[in-house]
């Protein structure tokens, strides 16, 4: 971009055959992806799977192994850091602490020589409501406020690209969906191109256009949020996006709107369109929350698919809704997330149950549930934990 | 770093009035070791200082008095050495930072990825210590003399006019200077760049600015507190320093600094009076350059 210009608009970004190699693993291999211009894409995927490092490859702080990235058509794959049309919101803020507030807001338009350097960083202070704070040091702040000061000295450059690194992830919850709004808003006022790497995936689908579901340096699944939530492609989306009921079964009967699989003696339904595969072993699923439960076996019908009879095993109420978890057997165990329309759980644990839902709302996917390891959700320390704790046994035990 | 250490030397004095006298009853010995050997010297130097010589006595025979003129016939007298302590302190201090900046900042940022290659670097840095430093300023005096492989090779190859000598030069002793204070210098900036977070630089660089325009406005900003402790740690001994500018070791007559007029007054002419009152000079002229060098490069929110 020459100096003294600014980015009328977003521009698009694309990325082709992006590969990456580090010493000893391949943290991104053979990826393409198109954001198109004014939209807001969110890279949505659990840590270390090569989320971040995407997002430094488009920054130019690593360079790619193979493939090139263009950003408006323009080919950047050897342009530095400094000379690409991209600003970044880094996940630690990485305010300069020797600068007061309004040195760093204007930090960027300095060095591309803009006029009135001192005017703008002001508006994009007001921006973001911290215009009265201008003069203090980014230490002085509250992380809520550096956070915003953060984005503010990445926006007010106008970069064709904005790339956000995480940058919600050391906010209390509350502050956090605040910020998720202003981030909207912001975007669709000024209209830059936003992408957005998180591991939240509640973040992404609130707010993104489109969401990229990446899993081992690949994209897994792409697409709107309803879209990717309702009818997820793979294990690992089904689970990483929200929660999922899954059974494997071989597909015993397929007609031309659906296909029947035999879930462990179990006839379940699936529409034709939304399974991928419609012969020999498929796993298809449900989601917890379209799930009824039943006191008595409900009427055999064509539109429901029904499971049971089964046992209660547990029962947690968490306000809005009550998730209980049903073990059927031979199927195995099933999450189902009920209203709390009426008052009180409607199941005791140990009751036997009914399960079903409607047949319009299984999914069928393109791969095994066996295939890909179940991930946990790796943002709640518990987990975490207990990650660490397990390659910390198999590191003992090779020895 | 001085003033810092006396401020915080005050609040702790302060806190017994609000709390307990056991704080006072804890810095006891601290404060009775100042008295002793900090302040008690300090006020035997100034009265030393001011003294005048005893009437029909010896040599090196002096009587407690109000004579200021010690002060105007000293600078009159030594104004060259002064000026020479400072401009050679100056020197060596400016070349021991652009050697040591980069050293400092490969083995405290480069090197991070290796932590074997770091401890080896700043084990060589230190290495030197374990040396006596008047043998190591001896040695160069040896490497350097006239005789001296460097020189006649210099002079073989035309670089050195055949009847010019390197030991006895301003050069010489600069030279040395730099040389001896060179860890002292490495290791403040060592410790202020291995902290150094390059997530700056990232953001830096991700903000339109060169690599050179990084370094300028955030590397040296980042590491004032090393830039300023080192220049302190290098500046303050090299203005005072004898050894270097001796004419036993690198130095000559010309190149004569106040440590060694202190020390030819002290030990030689027995001037008591003119030695303490150089030593007053040089201690207030250090004083108040460090006082304005750390107000001006504005550290203490750094520190």
């Amino acid at each position: 971009m020459p100096a003294g210009a600014f980015a009328e608009r977003g521009a698009d970004l694309e990325l082709v055959g992006i590969q990456k190699r580090f010493p000893g693993f391949t943290a991104i291999d053979e990826l393409d992806l198109t954001i198109p211009a004014g939209s807001f894409f969110a890279l949505l995927g659990p840590s270390g799977c090569g989320k971040t490092t995407t997002l430094r490859l488009v920054a130019g702080l690593e360079e790619p192994t193979r493939g090139r990235i263009l950003i408006g058509g323009v080919d950047v794959t050897d342009t530095k850091a400094h000379e690409r049309p991209v600003n970044t919101v880094f996940q630690s803020y990485a305010l300069f602490p020797h600068m007061s507030i309004i040195e760093n807001v204007s930090f960027g338009l300095k060095r591309r020589r803009i006029a009135d350097a001192a005017g703008r960083a002001h508006e994009a202070l007001r921006l973001v409501e911290l215009d009265h704070l201008a003069q203090r040091r980014p230490q002085q702040l509250s992380g809520g406020q550096q956070q915003r000061v953060a984005l503010a000295r990445a926006i007010v450059n106008r970069p064709a690209l904005l790339l956000l690194d995480e940058p919600l992830g050391a906010l209390d919850l509350k502050l956090r969906r605040q910020m998720q709004l202003e981030l909207k808003t912001i975007q669709e006022e000024v209209g830059l191109t936003f992408l957005h790497v998180t591991h939240d995936q509640e973040e992404a689908m609130t707010m993104a256009d489109t969401v990229a579901v990446m899993n081992k340096g690949a994209i897994e699944q792409m697409g709107p949020p309803a879209e990717l939530y309702e009818s997820p492609r793979t294990v690992f989306v089904a689970n990483f996006l929200g929660q999922s009921n899954l059974f494997s079964g071989d597909v015993v009967d397929s007609t031309g709107t659906a296909i029947t699989v035999d879930a462990a003696g179990a006839r379940l339904v699936v529409p034709t369109a939304r399974a991928r595969r419609h012969q020999g072993s498929v796993t298809i699923g449900v989601r917890p929350e379209k799930v009824a439960l039943h006191r008595e076996a409900p009427v055999e019908s064509a539109e429901r698919n029904v499971l049971g009879p089964g046992h209660v095993i547990d029962v947690s109420f968490s306000g809005v809704s009550t998730q209980y978890l049903v073990t059927v057997p031979g199927v195995g165990t099933l999450t189902v997330f009920a209203q709390n329309i009426g008052s009180g759980p409607v199941a005791a644990e140990g009751a036997e149950v009914w399960v079903s839902w409607d047949v319009a709302h299984g999914f069928g996917l393109d791969d095994d549930a066996d295939s890909a390891p179940r991930f946990a959700a790796d943002d709640d320390t518990e987990s975490i934990a207990v990650h660490r704790r397990e390659a910390l046994v198999a590191e003992l035990e090779e020895h | 770093m001085a003033f810092a250490a006396f401020a915080t030397a005050e609040a702790q004095t302060q806190a017994p009035k609000r709390k307990s006298r056991i704080a006072l009853f804890l810095l006891l010995p601290g404060i009775a070791y100042l008295v002793l050997f900090f302040l008690a010297p300090l006020i035997s130097l100034l009265l030393t200082s001011l003294q005048a010589p005893r009437e029909f006595g010896d040599i090196g025979q002096f009587d407690y008095a109000f004579n200021w003129q010690n002060y105007t016939a000293v600078v009159e007298s030594y104004l060259p050495h002064i000026l020479r302590s400072f401009g050679y302190a100056l020197a060596a201090t400016l070349l021991a930072l652009v050697i040591s900046y980069p050293l400092a900042y490969f083995i405290g940022v480069k090197a991070r990825r290796w932590p074997m290659l770091q401890g080896l670097m700043l084990v060589l840095v230190i290495a030197p210590f374990f040396i006596s430093f008047l043998l190591r300023t001896l040695a160069w005096k040896q490497l350097l003399s006239d005789e001296s492989f460097v020189i006649t090779s210099l002079k073989a190859l035309s670089l050195m006019a055949p009847d010019a000598h390197f030991t006895g030069t301003p050069f010489a002793v600069i030279f040395g200077l730099t040389y001896n204070f060179i860890p002292f210098m490495t290791l403040p900036l060592y410790t202020t760049l291995e902290r150094l977070d390059t997530r700056y630089l990232e953001a830096g660089s991700d903000l339109y600015a060169s690599p050179f325009t990084v370094f300028r406005k955030v590397t040296i900003p980042l590491s004032m507190p090393g830039i300023v402790a080192g220049t302190l740690l290098t500046f303050i001994p090299a203005a005072g320093d004898y050894i270097n500018a001796s004419r036993d070791f690198l130095g000559g007559t010309e190149t004569q600094m106040m440590g060694n007029v202190i020390e030819a007054n002290f030990l030689v002419l027995l001037n008591y009076p003119a030695a303490a009152a150089l030593s007053i000079i040089l201690m207030a002229v250090i004083l108040v350059l460090v006082g304005v060098y750390v107000k001006r490069s504005g550290t203490e929110e750094l520190l």
